[in-house]
Parts: structure tokens; C-alpha cells; sequence
């Protein structure tokens, strides 16, 4: 591994960073949550990495059940998504605020 | 060349980030998504982990990034970003929440030993991924395909059923305390 | 028959209230009278098998560990049961009793909606009146203690949109728990003293006549606390005034837990803590025994002016408890219990048979309105007739021997006390006499009365057949064995003479002159003129006056004051100031919630980046 391990997981800060950031600043509900799945994308890289480091798959079944959360939630949201739209004409988050004080 | 594929990679998939957070259309940000995990899937084999690197492509690119251009097709989804936003103010916190988070990551990722332990070639392998699976983690395993099960079911339901979502409240208005 | 069976003693009546608890609206009135009288009927031939062997020697006392209950550092308890002599008599009264009067309940109530209900607790009541007499401990003991307070509370109220009986109930639950709160404390300081709540370790360490702990000031002062507990639940002075008002129950109620069984748990508490109240040296003598003559005489006077015939039988059970700690005072502990065994029959009886009137009377049971009953009514007229001379002491009924038993031992031991228990048998000879001569005899009134359904009669009958000759059980010249079989709990301390003819004498005669006084002053329902005497004793000595004034009135005053002054200007002042803080602290806090995903998830972010700056500059 002639590549430091530190390298990997600086790359995986700055893709997890790139994801916070979308998800606050884009308003388009698509948007948000391919952001959410960089995120976890930027962490599924940290466990390969240091599941590599550590010589231990633990890290590797993590991103496994990782990937299937996130199929999940992504079907899930998707669902909601078109749900909202379809009520509402709209995939501006900013528009979806009932559930305020 | 391992350093080169990193750097490559490494450089597509940030190329890729950006994109997916910068870009106006959707469907931009899908195929910028797209980019990110593909090169992520590269990393994966220079990390020994094949069997990821290639449920990465199947799932990820094959499947969930194919549902989001359905329905990205389905919605005709305008940006809706031309219009001012009624909640301002989200730059100015993202920008130094996003940039102290950043700092701090990486200042943990650098404390790391850059040592890694020796593994074998089986290492990550199909086979070696499915001995822990079905030996450690065979009941969060089936608990994972409770939960797609309960995923399926709410999506059908969701798709299926009546506009039961109230409609948006008439007066825009917010009343005050 | 060994000692695991015990449990099952507890266990079937308490599953049979369980049943009627839950399903005794769909059992239907036959599944609900047979579940609850096959239970107490299987408790008492539990009960019955294990005492024949340990009476005839096949098994010895036992205790039954359940489970391990409280372990708090060095206080431990256990959960268990105990079967010696003492708690197989009273198992054997309270299964036994219970059984006649469930069976004599499923007629008494026949008519009532509310069947169900009055089964499960009954059921409850027996259950909890098993664990208080097999209880090992005193922990033990308490529960079900408190049980059978809980459950007289909710039998007296039975009929509770009767205000009256409301009334009652909460008076008896009031009451006892002055009682309860010394009891409780007498446990404490047994425990501080002692180390122990099993009754076996306490008699280990204050057996014969205690050693060193003899007369010591902390054993004192828990034997009476301990003694006050009992004091309260059976009905002594200064605490009997719930008893008389708990006749609001319904009558078989009345007969099982207000006459036979729950209020004799004083006299029980006495006996099972016997090694300790004769090591507590002069509790015994200067306390209990003249507070049991004083209620004896007492409740036995008050008795002769009252026209509820219930009540008459209320006060007199005050009265002849006052009997059992009078014998227990004097130190003749098995007398006491053979007395607490007579009692229960004659005065079950005496209920039951009262209750037949009041169930052929529709609730009449005002002694002015009845009389000439005993043609209409003749088997509950016998029935009353042997309970009111067993009661009154006559010769060969059991009473007689019971009471025998007292009176010679009183005056062994203390002749002052004699003369009062003399004095009061005469008493209670002519009120009860009175009692049933205007009920039973003379001209009758204008009512239509029956005799009892035979739900109701056989078990007046059986008891009656009991409160005749259950005296040949156990006096103590007798041949049966009743004092030889309580012998290992109280001990080889009675050295009881055989009374003499002058004495056995002396006690019949003045029975028989009260008796014949009672029948004389009342032929032909004429009413004593006793003038200002009647209104003292029917305002009970002026103690319920004294009572309203001492402790009513100022309760009254005191929560009237607190809840005009207190309780409106403070609590609900700062109640109030509570809930507008909160109202308005709430209407800033809310726009905090914008309802914006984004917003929030900055919200994470900040809380997440703050979260790793400590664990960063920590």
C-alpha cells in the first residue's frame, strides 16, 4: 500500500464536507439527497480505508449494511419526493415547512 | 501506478463532489453523483476490497442512481433555485460550519499512523466477505432484509395510495407568537 | 400431606378472586358462586389434611420458604409461610368459617347485581386473611394485614352509592390506619432491635421469658406499638369506633370479617408475637389485659341500648375481643384462642342468623319493629337462640367453656379484672337476651316474614350444630385436645388449675341472672326505662362526642384553613405561575422551530462540529 492511509480518509473529509455543504445550501429536495448520499459515500470510503489498515473486514460489512440503508432510504424518500410534488408541484424544501412552531 | 490511480481517482471523485453540489440541473447533479461513485469503486480495489468495489457499481451506479434519473424524468423537475429563497442566511452558516468541520476531519484523518497491516490476497474477496457475513453478522444480515422488506412495502404504499399529504396552507403567512 | 402443600392454602382462594375478578361478569351467578365456594372448600381441606398431621405428630411445624423478597444489604426478608399450631387453628377458622359463609353469600346476594364483584373480594379477603395468619414474618404478616383492611374497606362500602356505607368504609380505612401507623413502627423497632422479622428468630431470641432483653425499654415500647396495631384492627378502645358503623356491609360480610375472622388478627398478632410480648414483662399485665377488660365492659354496656340488632352483635364482638386480650393478658394465651374459636362460631352464627331477618325483612333490622319472629321463622330462631346463649355462656354451648377458660384465669392472675369480666358476662348475657326476646318473642308485627332459602339456612344450621358443641374442642380439663395442641406456642407458662365447682358455679349463675333479667325486663317487647343512663350509653360514654370534638373538628377547621389560605393563595398561585412561565417561555422557544429541513441540519451540523471541537481541545 504505497499510498498512505491518511490520504484516503483526507479525501473522505473533503467528499463528506462537499455533501454537508450541499445539503445546506441546495433547496431542490433532489439535490439534498444525492448530497446525503455523498455523505455516505464519504464514509463508506473511511471504513474501506480502515478496514485495509487494520486488516479486518468489520469495516467492509459495515459499508455492506451502509449500501443497503441506503437503498432503502433512498426508495423511501424517493416515494415521499414524488408524494410531495405530486400534492404539492413543487421539490423546494423550503416550501415543505408544516411542521413548524 | 498505485499512486497514480489514487491521484486520478482521487481527483475525479472531488471533481464529481462539486459537481453534485454545484450543479443547476438535476440531472447534472445525478451524473456528477455518478462520476463520485465510480471512482469510489476504483479506490475500493486499490483498498482490496473487490467485493465492494463491484456491489458499488451494481447497487449504487446501477441501481440508486438509475431510480434517481427515473425520477428526476418523472417530476420534469424545474430548479427551483431561480426563485429567492424565503430562508436566507444558509451560505454564511455552511460556509464556516462546512470549513471547521472540514479542519477538523482532516486533522483527524493526519493523526492516523500511515502504517497498514500486511494482508493476504483474499483479502476482501467475495468468499472472505461471505464467511464473516453469514458467520458474525448473520442476524443483522437478516434484520437488513426486514428492513428492505419494510422499505418496498412503504414505497408501494407511498406510490400507490391517494394524495393523503395535505395540500399547502392557503394564507403564506406565518403568524406571530 | 407435607408443607409444600401450604401455598396452595393462599393460592386457590386468591386464584378463585382472580377468576371472579376478571371473569365473574361472564362466569354467569352458578360459575361465579361455584368457583368462589370451591375454592375456599379446597383451602379448608388442605388446611384440614395438614393439621390432622401435625396434630397427630406425622409432621412438624414447618416454614415454607417462597422466595427471597427484600435483600437490602443486611435487611433480609423472604417471602414464606409458616405451619404450626397457631396459623393451622386460624387457617382452619378462617377456610372453614369462609366456606359456610360464601355458601350462605350465594343466597344472601342472590339478588344483587354487583355478584361478581362481592365474590371476588370475599375471595380476596380469604386469601389475604391466610397470608396474614401463615405469614412467617412480620413483613409478611403486614401484607396481609393491609390486604385485609383493603378488602373490608371495599366490602363495607360494597353498596357505595349508599352514602352511609362510603362513610363506613372510609371511617374503618381512617381508623385502622392510626393503628397501622404504630404497627408499622413496631416493626421498625423490632427489626432495630432485634435484626430479625421471622417469627422463629424472634422467639429464638426472646424465648423464656427473654434473659437479658426481660423488661429492656426498647422491647417495651415495640411490644406496644405492635400492641397498638391490634388494638386498632380488632376494634379495642380507644380505636373501636369502626367497627359498630362497618355493619353498613352486607350481613355475611359482617359475620366473616367483622366478627369471625379479620378483627380477631389483633388477638392473633398477640399470640404469634407471644415469646415477645411476655419478654416485653409488664406489657402484658398493665397494658393489654385492662385495655381488653375495659372494652369488654364497655362495648358490652353500650351494647344493651342499641335497636340496630346488627349493631348489638358489632358491639358485642368489641366486647368479647375485649374477652380474648383480656385472657391474653392475664398470660392464658390458649384460652384466648379457644374463646377466638368458640366466637367465631356463635358469633358467625349470630350474624347469619340476623342477616336471615334482614334478607326475609327486606333491611328491616330495627329491634323496635320486629318481634314474633320465631313463628314465621323458627330454624334461624333456634339458630339465634344457641348462638345468643353460647354467647351469653350458658352450659353445655360452647361459649360457656371458652369463657369459662377466661374468667378462671383471670382469677388466677388478677381478681380486679375478674370482677369486670364477671360484671361484663352478666352484661352480656342480658343485652343479647334483649336482642333476641324483641326480635323473636311476642306479638308479631305487621310484616310478612320467611324463613331463609336453604342457600342460607344449611350453613346457620351447620354453624349452629358448631357454636353448640364446639366447646368440647378444647377446654383445657376436657379431654380434647385443643390446649395440649397449641401447647408448643404457648408454651408450658399455664399452669391452670382445674376451676373449682364455686367458680364454675359462680359463672353459670351469672349468666343464667342475666339471661333471665334480659328475658323479664323485655316479655312481651316492653323496653327498659333507664332514663339518662340510655343517653350516655347509646352516645357510647360520650367517646364518639369526645372523638368529633378532639380530633374531627379540628381536622375540620384545619383543612378548611389550608385549602382557603394555603391551597388557594400558594399552591395554585405558584401552580399557575408554573404554567404561564412555561406558556410563555414556550411561545419564544417555538419559532425556533421553522419547520425548514435545512435549517435544521445546520442545527446537526453546528451540534456535531461543537461536539468534536471539545473532543478535540479536550
Amino acid at each position: 500500500m504505497s499510498v498512505p492511509a491518511s490520504a484516503y480518509l483526507l479525501l473522505s473529509a473533503a467528499l463528506f464536507t462537499l455533501g454537508t455543504v450541499g445539503v445546506l445550501v441546495r433547496r431542490t429536495a433532489l439535490i439534498l439527497f444525492m448530497s446525503i448520499e455523498l455523505m455516505l459515500n464519504a464514509v463508506n470510503l473511511a471504513f474501506v480505508t480502515l478496514a485495509r489498515m487494520h486488516g479486518n473486514l468489520d469495516g467492509q460489512l459495515a459499508v455492506f449494511f451502509v449500501l443497503v440503508v441506503a437503498a432503502v432510504e433512498v426508495v423511501v424518500g424517493l416515494s415521499i419526493l414524488v408524494h410531495i410534488f405530486r400534492s404539492r408541484d413543487t421539490v423546494d424544501v423550503d416550501e415543505v415547512d408544516l411542521l413548524r412552531g | 501506478m498505485e499512486v497514480l490511480l489514487f491521484a486520478v481517482s482521487a481527483a475525479l471523485s472531488l471533481a464529481g463532489g462539486v459537481g453534485v453540489v454545484a450543479a443547476r440541473q438535476p440531472v447534472h447533479s445525478a451524473l456528477s453523483l455518478l462520476l463520485v461513485l465510480g471512482s469510489l469503486a476504483v479506490l475500493y480495489l486499490t483498498l482490496a476490497a473487490e467485493f465492494l468495489a463491484v456491489l458499488q457499481v451494481i447497487v449504487y451506479a446501477g441501481a440508486i442512481v438509475v431510480l434517481f434519473l427515473f425520477v428526476i424524468m418523472l417530476l420534469h423537475a424545474r430548479t427551483p433555485e431561480s426563485r429567492p429563497s424565503r430562508v436566507g442566511g444558509q451560505w454564511s452558516l455552511a460556509v464556516p460550519l462546512g470549513l471547521a468541520l472540514w479542519a477538523g476531519l482532516s486533522s483527524a484523518a493526519l493523526q492516523l499512523p500511515a502504517s497498514a497491516r500486511a494482508v493476504g490476497p483474499e483479502f476482501g474477496s467475495t468468499e472472505a466477505v461471505g464467511r464473516v457475513l453469514f458467520r458474525e453478522f448473520l442476524l443483522p444480515f437478516e434484520v437488513a432484509s426486514l428492513l428492505l422488506v419494510v422499505g418496498i412495502v412503504a414505497a408501494v404504499v407511498l406510490a400507490s395510495g391517494p394524495g393523503t399529504l395535505p395540500s399547502a396552507p392557503p394564507a403564506r403567512g406565518r403568524e406571530e407568537a | 400431606m407435607g408443607a409444600h402443600a401450604i401455598p396452595w392454602i393462599v393460592a386457590l382462594p386468591l386464584a378463585g378472586a382472580v377468576v371472579n375478578g376478571l371473569w365473574g361478569g361472564r362466569l354467569g351467578r352458578r360459575g361465579v358462586s361455584r368457583v368462589a365456594c370451591l375454592s375456599v372448600l379446597g383451602a379448608f381441606v388442605v388446611s384440614a389434611a395438614a393439621a390432622r398431621d401435625l396434630a397427630g405428630g406425622r409432621a412438624s411445624a414447618a416454614v415454607v420458604h417462597l422466595f427471597e423478597w427484600v435483600a437490602v444489604a443486611d435487611f433480609r426478608v423472604s417471602a414464606s409461610l409458616q405451619w404450626d399450631p397457631l396459623s393451622a387453628l386460624l387457617a382452619l377458622l378462617v377456610t372453614g368459617v369462609g366456606f359456610l359463609i360464601h355458601v350462605y353469600s350465594t343466597g344472601y346476594m342472590a339478588g344483587d347485581p354487583d355478584y361478581g364483584r362481592y365474590f371476588a373480594v370475599l375471595n380476596l379477603f380469604v386469601a389475604s386473611m391466610l397470608v396474614l395468619v401463615l405469614g412467617a414474618n412480620l413483613l409478611v404478616l403486614f401484607v396481609g394485614w393491609e390486604l385485609v383492611g383493603l378488602c373490608s374497606y371495599l366490602l363495607i362500602g360494597f353498596w357505595f352509592e349508599r352514602p352511609a356505607a362510603a362513610a363506613a368504609g372510609r371511617k374503618a380505612f381512617v381508623v385502622n390506619r392510626v393503628g397501622d401507623a404504630a404497627f408499622v413502627l413496631g416493626i421498625l423497632s423490632t427489626w432495630a432491635l432485634l435484626g430479625t422479622l421471622e417469627f422463629r428468630e424472634i422467639a429464638r431470641l426472646v424465648g423464656d421469658g427473654g434473659g437479658a432483653l426481660r423488661g429492656h425499654p426498647a422491647l417495651v415500647a415495640a411490644a406496644l406499638l405492635l400492641f397498638a396495631g391490634a388494638v386498632g384492627k380488632s376494634a379495642q378502645l380507644p380505636l373501636y369506633v369502626w367497627l359498630p358503623d362497618a355493619m353498613e356491609g352486607p350481613t355475611p360480610v359482617s359475620a366473616l370479617i367483622h366478627a369471625a375472622t379479620m378483627v380477631t388478627a389483633g388477638v392473633f398478632l398477640v399470640g404469634r408475637l407471644w415469646p415477645l410480648f411476655e419478654a416485653a414483662s409488664p406489657v402484658l399485665g398493665a397494658v393489654v389485659a385492662p385495655v381488653g377488660a375495659a372494652t369488654a365492659l364497655f362495648a358490652a354496656t353500650v351494647a344493651t341500648v342499641q335497636y340496630d340488632m346488627k349493631r348489638v352483635l358489632a358491639y358485642s364482638t368489641i366486647s368479647q375481643l375485649g374477652y380474648m386480650f383480656l385472657a391474653l393478658g392475664v398470660g392464658a394465651g390458649s384460652a384466648a384462642f379457644f374463646h377466638l374459636t368458640t366466637h367465631a362460631f356463635f358469633k358467625a352464627l349470630l350474624f347469619l342468623a340476623a342477616g336471615s331477618v334482614m334478607h326475609a325483612l327486606h333491611g328491616q333490622i330495627d329491634l323496635r319493629h320486629l318481634g314474633g319472629l320465631c313463628r314465621a321463622m323458627p330454624v334461624t330462631f333456634l339458630a339465634f337462640a344457641v348462638g345468643a346463649l353460647s354467647l351469653a355462656g350458658l352450659p353445655p354451648l360452647s361459649g360457656f367453656w371458652s369463657k369459662e377458660e377466661i374468667l378462671h384465669a383471670a382469677r388466677l392472675h388478677a381478681v380486679g379484672l375478674w370482677a369486670v369480666a364477671l360484671v361484663t358476662s352478666f352484661v352480656t348475657a342480658y343485652y343479647i337476651t334483649r336482642a333476641a326476646v324483641l326480635a323473636f318473642l311476642g306479638e308479631p308485627g305487621s310484616f310478612h316474614a320467611h324463613e331463609a332459602p336453604p342457600a342460607m339456612a344449611w350453613p346457620t344450621v351447620a354453624l349452629a350444630v358448631l357454636a353448640a358443641f364446639g366447646g368440647f374442642l378444647g377446654a383445657g380439663w376436657a379431654a380434647v385436645p385443643l390446649v395440649a395442641f397449641l401447647q408448643p406456642v404457648f408454651g408450658a407458662h399455664e399452669k391452670l388449675a382445674p376451676p373449682g365447682a364455686v367458680d364454675v358455679g359462680l359463672a353459670v349463675g351469672v349468666a343464667a341472672c342475666g339471661t333471665l333479667v334480659g328475658w323479664w325486663t323485655h316479655r312481651g317487647r316492653r323496653e327498659v326505662r333507664l332514663g339518662r343512663l340510655r343517653d350516655v350509653l347509646a352516645a357510647q360514654w360520650g367517646l364518639e362526642a369526645l372523638y368529633d370534638l378532639a380530633v374531627v373538628r379540628p381536622a375540620r377547621a384545619l383543612s378548611g384553613w389550608l385549602y382557603h389560605r394555603v391551597d388557594s393563595n400558594v399552591v395554585d398561585r405558584a401552580a399557575s405561575a408554573v404554567a404561564e412561565a412555561v406558556v410563555r417561555a414556550s411561545g419564544t422557544v417555538r419559532t425556533w422551530q421553522t419547520g425548514n429541513v435545512r435549517q435544521y441540519a445546520a442545527g446537526v451540523l453546528a451540534g456535531a462540529v461543537v461536539l468534536f471541537a471539545y473532543w478535540v481541545l479536550r
